[in-house]
């Protein structure tokens, strides 16, 4: 199958590594993969801090870069969940814009659901030999609904030791500029999610979010946890050939 | 039991505590009064304990439907049918309750409510008034009102009394005195009872037991005493004229049904057309509330019976802003909510500020969107409410009536954003929508990043001290990904695939140029 991949600003920015693991995964599943240049962001910050019309432009060029696309993948459930979930609010009923949105939202897809729903696949044949702990993340669990399919895709590694993360539904305090404008109560949701995710004594903290990712990866760092953060694709990207480095 | 049991000028000193009740007027924007509650370890502690029991109470009953999501549905669907035509359903229930013996009155605001309900107290001769639990009358600050005009208004729901006693602000719907533990509610007995009516028993411990029956013995001499009574209610239903209040304690039975004299204050959107509407909220309340299947106290009176408890009724019917929040059309499902609370349990941020940081009788994440759709926006405290989420979505996921919370906030946001001030967000919107709008330019700040990676500080000076204080900020890679896709990413064709197509351009006029 030929898939877009949606790389989102935040892991073309700062998460490169994200993207190469889900090129290199796909690949390795017999897939292709293109990355439309025209593509920047979804427009989710923007939405979320109440920037309406800024948000409306960068969906139509979404909207427009993607329109072709037989599926697209966005390895960030915000993302993905901005797509599926607001754009039909951004929107004015009936525009050619609501109509070409509506039409493309049930291609785009999480990384999970790519894999479990469209692909068909759960053992995507990766080998990654550490303890490892799943953060469902806020829009993962209640706008995505993704349930149990990282978990399944999670327990079909080679040589994974999967914890359970205690208070796992709980939000880690990010929410975007919620993390800058009420900075106390997001550092305090932080330290809750880091003190449970170190109490699972595992190696690795995974989700299919890296803005969550930075933010608790950020508080285990300034703790000196010995945590590392790593997105789902790098672990199912990961085999005995190319281990995924830590 | 004999009124002799109260202290001395216990009248004049109650008097003197309700004039000077806290109010929530002038409270701080959220992110200041939010830190403060943060560093409060015991709050903290007191909020964690409290609202993780109930949260799991809650599940659990609502666990054990299985029609739960159609029931949500049906109470989602019954309120907007009962909110679009409101005007019919409210003249209805007026008719309904004239009927029966009552008399309505319409409050356009709270002081118009509050004259009303004086006007309505003074005819009656009385200075003491009992109270059930009201959210509505908390909203228009109707002690204070009272006490200005020398009614001393009893609160006898136990928070609510250890709320008053204590010369404190609610922090919850449901709870007001949540922020509060059996020690701290001890002392609060034992020092301010005796100054309200019947004083603590001697040597008074924190058993819960020993506290609620210290509640009691002080409250039922109060029951006995007062002709007059002032209510709020769950529902109103229109086809009847009836008035619904679902309690726990009992303390409301004995308010509705011993007095002479019973006043009712009521926001216009807790009508319900009918008594199979209402059944479905009989369901959805008491599950999403207090976590239980049904709750103790279901208290029902349809206007006046002759011999038979109140024999004087009046409903006011309060607007108070819920027109205007009725005209907005995103915001407006916000007067679905029955009140329940179960968003305040869940949510997160809730759990680590308390209510007061709220600073209104509705706090927690229905309070960020009702208070300012009632109060409007143009003060930093009101204003700063819509910000006070992180948007995960717990509050829309348990709301027993589907209120989309999230999108209420988001559309609040762009009220207050629109609003003048706001200008440096304003500024570095529109220069991340300028980066963001053409995939050449995103490159460039990438690269510019990049270069700068090795001499970003790991502590930040300015705003982004906001993260830098408790977190440690990504280290920056030395390329971005469109950056390793056009050096070498799209050069690896899939097995067995065509090269994968050097991407294509979306309207960008220097789409795909480097
Ligand atoms: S908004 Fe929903 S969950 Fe919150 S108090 Fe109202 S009805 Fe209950």
């Amino acid at each position: 199958m030929r898939i877009a991949l949606f790389i989102t600003c935040v892991n073309d920015t700062l998460y490169p590594r994200t993207g190469r693991a889900v090129v290199r995964l796909l690949r390795r599943l017999g897939h292709e993969v293109v990355f439309p240049e025209a593509q920047t962001c979804c427009g989710q910050l923007h939405y979320n801090t109440g920037y309406r019309r800024e948000a409306q432009k960068l969906a139509v060029r979404f909207v427009e870069t993607f329109a072709d696309a037989d599926a697209v993948l966005a390895p960030s459930g915000s993302c993905a969940a901005m797509v599926r979930d607001n754009y039909p609010r951004l929107c004015a009923p009936g525009s050619r814009l609501d109509r070409a949105a509506a039409e493309l939202a049930p291609r785009v897809h999480d990384l999970s659901e790519l894999l479990v729903d469209v692909l068909g696949v759960t053992d995507v044949g990766a080998y990654f030999p550490h303890t490892v702990t799943y953060h469902p993340t806020c829009h993962g669990l209640r706008l995505l609904k993704l349930r149990d399919r990282p978990y399944r895709l999670l327990r079909n590694v080679r040589g994974i030791d999967l914890r359970e993360l205690e208070g796992s539904a709980e939000c880690c305090g990010f929410g975007g500029t919620f993390a800058m404008k009420n900075a106390d109560v997001s550092a305090a949701m932080a330290a809750d999610k880091a003190r449970n995710v170190a109490a699972t004594g595992a190696e690795v903290l995974c989700a299919v979010d890296n803005s969550c990712l930075m933010h608790i990866g950020g508080t285990l760092r300034r703790q000196r946890a010995g945590v590392a953060t790593v997105h789902l694709a790098e672990i199912l990207a990961s085999t005995e050939q190319e281990p995924a480095r830590l | 039991m004999s009124p002799d049991h109260s202290s001395p000028g216990a009248g004049h000193a109650a008097q003197d505590r309700a004039a000077g009740h806290a109010t929530f007027l002038g409270m701080l924007p959220f992110p200041e009064a939010a830190e403060r509650a943060v560093g409060d370890s015991q709050l903290r502690h007191n909020l964690r304990m409290a609202t993780r029991t109930i949260r799991h109470k809650r599940e659990e009953v609502v666990g054990e439907l299985d029609d739960w999501s159609a029931l949500r549905a049906a109470g989602k669907a019954v309120k907007d049918r009962t909110l679009r035509h409101l005007d019919t359903y409210l003249e209805r229930l007026e008719a309904a309750v004239t009927a029966a013996g009552g008399r309505v009155h319409w409050a356009a605001d709270a002081a118009e409510a509050n004259e009303i309900v004086t006007g309505l107290v003074r005819a009656t001769g009385e200075t003491d008034v009992v109270k059930v639990k009201s959210m509505a009358t908390q909203e228009i600050e109707l002690n204070e009102a009272l006490a200005q005009a020398g009614i001393i208004a009893y609160e006898t729901d136990l928070a609510e009394l250890i709320v008053q006693l204590s010369d404190d602000l609610p922090s919850h719907i449901l709870v007001p005195a949540i922020h509060r533990n059996r020690a701290e509610i001890r002392e609060i007995f034992r020092d301010r009872m005796a100054a309200w009516g019947v004083a603590a028993p001697e040597g008074l411990g924190d058993d819960p037991r020993a506290l609620a029956e210290a509640a009691r013995v002080h409250l039922r001499e109060r029951f006995l005493r007062s002709r007059v009574a002032i209510s709020g209610a769950n529902f109103a239903v229109a086809d009847t004229g009836t008035m619904v209040v679902l309690e726990s304690e009992g303390n409301g039975r004995m308010c509705l049904t011993l007095p002479q004299t019973l006043i009712s204050v009521v926001g216009i959107e807790k009508v319900v057309p009918t008594w199979s509407d209402l059944e479905v909220f009989l369901q959805l309340l008491p599950r999403s509330s207090t976590g239980e299947r049904m709750n103790p106290y279901t208290s029902t009176w349809t206007g006046v019976a002759p011999g038979d408890g109140p024999q004087e009724f009046h409903l006011v019917l309060l607007d108070n802003g819920r027109s205007d929040v009725l005209a907005d059309e995103v915001g407006r499902q916000a007067l679905r909510c029955i009140r329940c609370s179960a968003c305040l349990n869940i949510c997160p941020v809730y759990e680590r500020t308390g209510g007061h940081a709220y600073g209104s009788v509705y706090p927690g994440p229905i309070g960020a969107i009702l208070t300012p759709q009632l109060r409007g926006t143009a003060s930093a405290q009101e204003a700063s409410l819509p910000y006070a989420s992180s948007l995960c979505g717990a509050c829309y996921e348990v709301c027993p009536v589907a209120i989309d919370i999230p999108e209420v906030l988001v559309h609040l946001r762009e009220e207050v954003a629109a609003s003048p001030g706001h200008r440096a967000e304003k500024a570095a919107m529109g220069a991340a929508g300028w980066v963001l709008g053409g995939e050449r330019r995103l490159g460039a700040a990438q690269r510019a990043a990049s270069a700068a990676r090795s001499v970003v500080p790991r502590r930040m000076p300015g705003p982004a001290s906001a993260w830098t204080d408790t977190r440690d900020i990504p280290e920056i890679p030395e390329e971005s990904f469109r950056a390793w896709w056009r050096r070498e990413g799209a050069a690896e064709p899939a097995p067995g695939a065509d090269p994968a197509e050097p991407g294509r351009s979306g309207g960008d006029e220097e789409g795909g140029r480097r």
